[in-house]
């Protein structure tokens, strides 16, 4: 630092403090030294100050040029140190971040996790897939009366086909001192409901719950999920049920799907058949898959045109509509697609198989 | 039912190989469940006992030499049977046969019995899988070739079939073999049925009435005079032993092989125990009773149709006969019975006396009536041949007008076309006909006059014989269109939407969807919820255990459960929720059955980590849970405080929008907790009711509020309170105020520096104006309003 001079400033002294100004400034590492810089320049009894201070003593002229330049070196130290300041703190920054490491390989901080239920997914896949081809979906009851879950569907009273669904009978007897009322063995019963409450053109989906009286093992469930679906119209014919399925297949298990039908039976349907699928594990191969068990097929649901008596028990004009029906359980698509061996994992809510999914 | 293929053959060629042919028939309708290989012995032969000497050693045993054409081997034998000149299974050393010792398949070894080398067995019917006996030793007709193979000359394939119940007609061997020409191309070669009838006709000799038509729409029956009742020849046995069934005598074989080849089930009576020689078809009377074969006595109703003599029943009609006309060793004249019997009373009876036979098994499907002379001829006949004795000439046959006339029906290329989507040529549909026995005449030169065959009854309107075409022809052969019918409105259905909807939100803030089974006890309902004695759950007439008998009322039961059996597991957090319906009994309806929502939490707050703290969920988790599912659907609530039986007293809201209940949250009460044995301190729970929340939803779309364009003005209040003042109150009335934006509640005091029974409630305040920014002095004329209202309304004052 110069002492202060007792000589009026020039043009040449002025320059001659910025220049030592800056260059002592680039020498300084912390804002301490920098701050004391600021004192010795640009304070109030700083180089530069005194200078702009004795600008009094010069004539009028001078005072005008040499005024100009003093403030310009004022500005341009002000700005130096502006950018000296800048440049510490970001160096500062830089060594204050090589500090401080963390150890990245610890666990994060756990983010709550809920997720739907496996069937809730492959519930909601199977309807996305159905509405997506113009299907609505609908909903029945659970508990429901002989006359839908049987008569209607073609399944009278002592007829040997009943064999089929072993029924959880609800403890009611109807004025005539029948039983009527039951856990629904099906959602099939919700053909007849949708039928009786609208004209055609039909076209839903039924996705839902259906008991069984049936012993549980590794395939078998009492109570488990199916999703019908219906299509009534006119010129509905097997042609189109095909088609609707195989598209289905091809969404739910991808495009190169193959499908295969193989005459069924069940009341409702004429003529009925069950759908297969080629396996997607194996491609159709079969030998030594553990999926579709050497067939090289998986059956994936049971379907068929709807049987007249069904149409004309809703008072459809059987000359007039046709119409498909067909229905799956999805725990079983579930289990297909997720390698699940065990049916009975679905409805234990052990969390640990829940969070899988 | 089981049909070996060595059966099959009597009536059919069979040139495919068993699994080809088994897929065939899976295809059309007739599922194999397996292909079951008889033999795979390797070193078992024909043999011929040549000499049968004592053993030196033991009294019971017997050495054999046995010759196998090639070789001469001695061979030890404790069978009674056993005797020289006999055609033989002879396993020699190496074979693979059943060890009834250890009970397993094993490769059979030289031994030294009672010090005498055996060099192979001469086998029974168990050591080859054949049967059950080994008391004796099965002994071959004597043509069998010595030497052959066993596995080529007994060695057998049997299609396990899984039959849908309208594939009656394939209960049997024949009706099989109709299927499986139809799918190959053969010809069925039908058995015959001839026999010499001599002395007095039939007729002379019983008397025989149907007094119920409605119930037996035909009945038939021949008389065998003389007969000698013993074994059936071994041809006999091994079809029905390969067939599944037991022989027991060569009469009873007889109606047995004759049931499982052409589908009718026959009853043969010891003619000399029917009382006057008078058969009665008839309902039994109030209060008789039978004793049925199986030695059981049974009472009857005028429901049961029996078969009776002049005075007491002799027999079940087709479903078991009485044991009191019962063949027996000493049998000589045997009244043979092939009758049409209704199927939904034979089903009826079976059901009710619990007896499935495979009699009931066939009848309930409903047989035709044309069977019955067939079968009774081919049994007469196949009787005459194994038992000997004389036939009484012709038969008696007794028809109802009922369901005589085989079903006709007009099946036209229309409606192939509109059912199938497809041309079938009629051609092509005639030759389908032909194959599977159908016979037809042209109607036009595009319908067929179709008669169905006697083997079948599942065929009677026109979509059925649309399906046996198509089934013929292979389904591959149909077309593949998309629907082109026009696509109908679809009404959306409120309650599933909001379902899903607070599912999803429910899934994003972190709980587990579970589902649970909703049958429970009814202990387990009343351990959550108080049940009115006189409108109880629904239950279950047939339970399959006791602890699914009720129809739930509630969630909260089987919630609870699942978070018992998971707290095995881990220390939580437990968070999970079912989206169910519960079900409340409806006088003379169907239950209402309420959508519900519920949830549960317990246990630690955050996954173990070594980040969080250790705090554990309770109340005011359960409320943030709740606050986010109606802050989503848009819908405004309050919380009150109320009692639960199922939840802790003081702990417990009811959620409500205006007058209805939404829903619950709470801590589930300690005494539940003890009982279900749920092990963290607290335990919370919510309940959503969604047919209210549905009611509750903001009825117009949600619309944009403009975002604020000026300041808010913020306060930070400390309000002094008496203690029972509830947080909520305060709240409402702070944020009611005008001027007032919102509030937050940040701090709650209670304690030192402020007097006892006061508590404190700090909150900061957001004033806010649309139109422009909030000077100080509004803002603070606002506040002076809102301290004197809460001080008025609540006793609230600002902390000193």
């Amino acid at each position: 630092m110069t002492e202060p001079s007792a000589q009026p400033p020039t043009a040449q002294s002025i320059e001659e403090i910025v220049r030592s100004a800056t260059a002592e400034l680039d020498s300084l590492e912390n804002l301490e030294a920098v701050d004391q810089w600021r004192v010795s320049y640009l304070g109030r009894r700083g180089e530069l100050t005194t200078v702009l201070r004795s600008l009094s003593s010069l004539d009028v002229d001078q005072r005008r040029t040499i005024g100009a330049s003093a403030n310009e070196a004022k500005n341009t130290l002000e700005e130096c140190l502006e950018e000296r300041v800048r440049k510490i703190n970001g160096a500062a920054l830089i060594r204050s971040a090589s500090q401080g490491r963390m150890d990245v390989t610890l666990p994060g901080r756990p983010a709550l996790e809920g997720r739907l239920h496996p069937t809730t997914q492959i519930v909601r896949e199977i309807c996305s897939a159905f509405t997506a081809m113009g299907f609505g979906v609908v909903e029945g009851p659970e508990v429901e009366w002989d006359h839908y879950n049987f008569e209607m569907l073609n399944i009278p009273k002592g007829h040997p086909a009943r064999d089929m669904w072993n029924t959880l009978w609800v403890d009611y007897e109807d004025p005539a001192g029948e039983q009527a009322m039951l856990l629904r063995t099906h959602t099939s019963p919700m053909q007849a409901r949708v039928m009786e409450g609208q004209e055609p053109p039909i076209r839903v989906v039924v996705p839902g719950k259906c008991y069984r009286y049936e012993a549980t093992d590794a395939t078998h469930e009492w109570h488990f999920y199916q999703v019908e679906g219906l299509a009534v119209g006119e010129g509905i014919t097997f042609a189109d049920l095909k088609g609707t399925l195989y598209e289905f297949a091809r969404r739910m298990f991808g495009e190169e799907r193959q499908i295969r039908f193989r005459c069924d039976y069940f009341p409702f349907v004429e003529p009925g058949v069950d759908m297969s699928i080629d396996c997607f594990a194996c491609n159709g191969e079969g030998d030594g898959c553990r999926i579709c068990r050497d067939s090289g097929w998986i059956e994936i649901m049971g379907a068929g045109m709807i049987h007249p008596k069904v149409l004309e028990g809703v008072g459809y004009d059987t000359e007039k509509y046709t119409g498909f029906a067909f229905g799956m359980g999805p725990e079983r698509i579930a289990m297909l697609k997720y390698g699940i061996d065990d049916i009975r994992h679905f409805y234990a809510n052990d969390l640990r198989f829940l969070r899988q999914f | 039912m089981r049909v070996p293929l060595s059966w099959l053959r009597q009536y059919v060629d069979v040139d495919l190989p068993a699994q080809e042919l088994a897929h065939r028939l899976t295809m059309a309708g007739i599922e194999v469940g397996e292909v079951e290989v008889i033999g795979g012995w390797n070193e078992v032969f024909v043999g011929h006992v040549t000499y049968v000497h004592p053993h030196p050693n033991a009294d019971r045993l017997r050495l054999c030499v046995v010759t196998t054409g090639s070789e001469e081997l001695e061979v030890v034998c404790g069978a009674p049977n056993v005797a020289s000149g006999q055609k033989i299974c002879f396993a020699k050393v190496g074979a693979n046969i059943y060890n009834t010792h250890s009970e397993r398949h094993e490769t059979l070894e030289a031994a030294k019995i009672r010090g005498v080398e055996s060099q192979g067995m001469i086998c029974s019917a168990i050591e080859l899988g054949l049967g059950d006996d080994h008391s004796r030793i099965i002994v071959l007709p004597d043509d069998a070739p010595t030497g052959a193979l066993l596995d080529d000359y007994l060695g057998d394939t049997v299609l396990d079939l899984e039959l849908t119940p309208n594939r009656l007609d394939c209960l049997s061997v024949l009706g099989v073999a109709h299927e499986v020409a139809a799918l190959t191309g053969k010809t069925v070669r039908e058995p015959e049925a001839s026999y010499e009838e001599s002395g007095a006709p039939i007729t002379e000799k019983v008397n025989i009435s149907v007094a119920s038509p409605e119930l037996c729409h035909r009945y038939t029956a021949s008389l065998l005079l003389g007969v000698k009742i013993g074994p059936s020849p071994q041809w006999l046995q091994d079809r029905l032993t390969r067939a599944g069934l037991r022989p027991i005598n060569n009469v009873v074989d007889v109606t047995n092989f004759v049931m499982l080849e052409y589908n009718q089930p026959l009853h043969s009576f010891d003619y000399d125990l029917i009382k006057n020689a008078t058969v009665i078809v008839r309902r039994a009377r109030p209060g008789e009773a039978l004793t049925t074969l199986d030695g059981v006595e049974r009472k009857l109703t005028p429901e049961n149709l029996v078969i009776a003599d002049a005075n007491d029943p002799i027999g079940l009609g087709g479903v078991i006969g009485g044991s009191n006309s019962e063949i027996s060793d000493s049998t000589v004249n045997v009244l043979l019975e092939s009758a049409t019997f209704d199927g939904t009373n034979n089903r009826a009876t079976a059901q009710t006396l619990g007896l499935r036979t495979e009699a009931t098994l066939r009848f309930e499907k409903g047989l035709r009536p044309e069977l019955a002379p067939i079968a009774l001829r081919r049994a007469t006949g196949l009787i005459q041949e194994v038992a000997g004795g004389t036939v009484a000439p012709g038969i008696v046959d007794v028809l109802s007008d009922e369901g005589a006339d085989p079903p006709v029906v007009i099946l036209t290329s229309g409606k192939i076309k509109r059912m199938l989507g497809m041309e079938v040529d009629l051609k092509r549909v005639r030759e389908t006909m032909d194959a599977l026995g159908f016979t037809w005449e042209l109607e036009g030169d595009a319908a067929l006059k179709v008669t169905v065959p006697y083997w079948r009854n599942d065929v009677n309107i026109e979509e059925d014989l649309v399906e046996e075409v198509v089934r013929t022809i292979g389904y591959q052969s149909v077309p593949t269109t998309m629907l082109s019918s026009p696509i109908p409105f679809q009404q959306p259905v409120p309650v599933m939407g909001l379902r899903d909807q607070i599912k999803d939100v429910l899934a994003a803030v972190g709980i587990q969807e579970v589902i649970n089974y909703p049958l429970v006890t009814l202990q387990q309902l009343e351990q959550v919820e108080h049940l009115d004695k006189s409108a109880l759950p629904l239950r279950v007439a047939n339970p399959m255990s006791s602890d699914r008998e009720y129809l739930r009322t509630t969630l909260r039961a089987s919630l609870l459960a699942t978070l018992a059996s998971n707290q095995g597991h881990s220390a939580g957090p437990f968070r999970m929720f079912e989206a169910g319906r519960v079900f409340w009994p409806r006088n003379g309806d169907l239950p209402e059955e309420r959508e519900t929502v519920a949830g549960v939490l317990a246990g630690l707050r955050h996954e173990p980590s070594w980040l969080e703290d250790d705090s554990l969920l309770d109340f005011y988790d359960a409320k943030g849970v709740v606050e986010s599912v109606l802050d989503r659907l848009g819908v405004t609530a309050t919380y009150e405080p109320v009692d639960d039986p199922a939840f802790h007293p003081g702990r417990c809201a009811a959620i409500k929008s205006r007058d209805a209940l939404l829903g619950l949250v709470g801590e589930v009460h300690p005494v539940v907790m003890e009982r279900l044995g749920l092990e963290s301190p607290q335990v919370a729970a919510f309940e959503l009711y969604l047919g209210p929340i549905l009611a509750a939803l903001p009825s117009s779309q949600q619309q944009f509020e403009p975002l604020p364009r000026y300041p808010s003005a913020t306060r930070d209040l400390a309000l002094v309170m008496p203690s029972d003042v509830d947080a909520g109150r305060v709240t409402q009335l702070i944020l009611r105020h005008r001027g007032v934006d919102r509030a937050e509640l940040f701090d709650i005091y209670a304690g030192e520096n402020i007097a006892e029974g006061t508590k404190s409630l700090a909150f900061h305040v957001y004033f806010q104006a649309r139109d422009r920014t909030l000077t100080n002095e509004e803002v603070n004329r606002s506040l002076d309003g809102l301290l004197r209202i809460l001080e008025k309304e609540l006793n609230v004052t600002l902390r000193a």
